[in-house]
């Protein structure tokens, strides 16, 4: 096994002859924007009967170190809108600032705010979409969350290429592979959306942060959670996962403290 | 002989306190055709009256789609008018195109007011020869708004401006009641019937010269379209005209009746 990570995927040198480095470039343009640094994990999103709830931990790694425990990745927009953010930590606050100047020049005009979450979205991944057409992509997954024009709840994502898309019940990260299948199970499509309760949803959301606190390495028992709705958002910050059972991990071989 | 030092250029004030290149573009306006603009609780109308140069040329246009919920009206130089729809035009298309969203009425009056503003504050420009009367609705609701050479911008209720706009202003005073209270029908009469006002003896709407334009508010908060009514579209408007103002003539001579 050749241990240098140079080496990796090149021809052996003692089959073709030594390598000609000068194809290996050394200098060239800085990268620095082309990979994220701090990143946060999992963003969760379901629609209910008459709004939206969000659900996002608050951890930022610095790669596999759990670097930063208490930053809250979902943002209120206006009265009407959430944001959640995973993804690079730097850009999410970028983004942030750029949702703040927004929000001061609308409420400049007479008629405030009249933006909703889905023009907010539109703009989202629109700005996504410059980025990455200049090579200098903001490293995030979003999800937007609200009412759209004719007050019916809006749940959508956009990620880093300025793709968008949408569904009752949206997860970014690691999420999208353990929590999805759950929220499809609770929320099969056959079931209107009318028959799903607020609290329903907030169980459910619940129940999933607890999941990927389980098996998602680069996530935290603590989170925060926002309901959308016509009466307004609702912002729970700094929830703790309940009820936790490690039962399960006895079990499985190459999980937790075992030592073979 | 006497000559006045003061009005070389649009940033200087005269000792009286004036800006005489300001002024002298709202004679410009004073110059342009009749424009009449209205509102009432769901609807904003524009109506003008077209000229032509010669009796082989066509009618200047003087009422202008800017989107399909904004329209605008002209009095003045109708090529500063391009330039400023033109922007307004821009404005409008980035807004959908960015946000979803059509773009607030206020929001483009106040751009459009601080272009011409700045016009009057800058050695070698000179100030748009033109005023607007700019008709949109938002989620506020229909609105009007003046638009001055001197980057002055008010709401109204009701406006004309224009050369013998004097007259149509005053109809508009008197019947302002009336206004408030109409129907999208009416309003249009009203629109026509104070342009009317305007007129010199020898002269009359005519298909050819008249030009109206609505946009307002239809049923369930969706938007009634900028419609712009000209030409052989103007007939049932005209008649209905006419037919009002005989309604009120057998009126009067009933009441005559009653007084005998």
């Amino acid at each position: 096994m050749n241990h240098f990570p140079e080496a990796w995927g090149r021809p052996r040198d003692d089959v073709y002859g030594p390598y000609n480095s000068s194809y290996l470039q050394t200098t060239g343009p800085k990268g620095h924007t082309q990979s994220p640094a701090v990143t946060g994990t999992t963003v969760l999103g379901v629609k209910f009967n008459g709004g939206v709830v969000l659900a996002a931990d608050s951890l930022a790694s610095y790669g596999s170190l759990a670097r930063f425990t208490d930053v809250k990745r979902l943002r209120k927009f206006g009265d009407t809108a959430v944001v959640g953010f995973s993804g690079d930590i730097s850009d999410m606050q970028y983004i942030d600032r750029l949702l703040d100047s927004i929000d001061v020049r609308e409420n400049y005009s007479a008629n405030g705010n009249t933006l909703n979450a889905r023009n907010i979205h539109t703009y989202l991944s629109k700005v996504l979409y410059k980025r990455r057409s200049e090579f200098n992509p903001l490293w995030n997954h979003i999800l937007v969350a609200g009412f759209d024009d004719d007050k019916k709840p809006f749940l959508s994502s956009a990620d880093l290429l300025g793709t968008t898309f949408s569904a009752p019940h949206l997860a970014t990260g690691f999420g999208a592979h353990l929590a999805i299948p759950i929220l499809r199970r609770l929320f099969p499509e056959e079931k209107p959306l009318e028959d799903i309760s607020k609290d329903e949803a907030v169980a459910a959301l619940r129940e999933c942060v607890k999941v990927l606190w389980y098996r998602d390495a680069r996530s935290l028992d603590q989170y925060s959670i926002a309901v959308i709705s016509a009466q307004g958002i609702e912002f729970q910050e700094d929830q703790q996962v309940e009820a936790q059972s490690w039962a399960f991990a006895e079990t499985i071989k190459g999980y937790g403290a075992q030592v073979n | 002989m006497f000559r006045n030092n003061y009005d070389n250029d649009a940033v200087t004030f005269s000792p009286q306190g004036r800006i005489f290149q300001v002024e002298y573009a709202q004679e410009a306006v004073k110059q342009g055709s009749v424009v009449v603009g209205l509102v009432n609780k769901t609807h904003t109308v524009l109506v003008g009256l077209k000229r032509n140069a010669e009796e082989l040329s066509s009618y200047q246009k003087k009422i202008i789609e800017i989107d399909s919920h904004m329209g605008i009206a002209i009095a003045g130089l109708a090529s500063d008018a391009r330039v400023l729809s033109n922007f307004m035009k821009q404005q409008s298309l980035g807004s959908r195109l960015t946000y979803g969203r059509p773009l607030p009425v206020d929001r483009i009056v106040s751009q459009i007011g601080d272009r011409a503003q700045t016009n009057t504050q800058h050695y070698g420009k000179r100030p748009y020869g033109v005023g607007l009367l700019v008709a949109g609705v938002d989620d506020a609701g229909p609105h009007l708004f003046e638009f001055q050479p001197s980057g002055m911008t008010q709401e109204m209720l009701a406006c004309a401006i224009g050369a013998r706009s004097q007259m149509a202003r005053t109809y508009l005073e008197r019947n302002l009641e009336k206004i408030a209270g109409s129907t999208r029908d009416e309003l249009i009469i009203h629109g026509l019937q104070a342009l009317k006002e305007t007129l010199s003896q020898d002269k009359e709407l005519t298909v050819d010269n008249t030009s109206v334009g609505v946009v307002g508010l239809a049923a369930e908060g969706k938007i009634e379209s900028f419609k712009l009514y000209e030409g052989q579209l103007l007939v049932p408007l005209l008649d209905a005209l006419e037919r009002s103002e005989a309604g009120e003539e057998t009126k009067e001579a009933e009441t005559m009746e009653v007084d005998s």
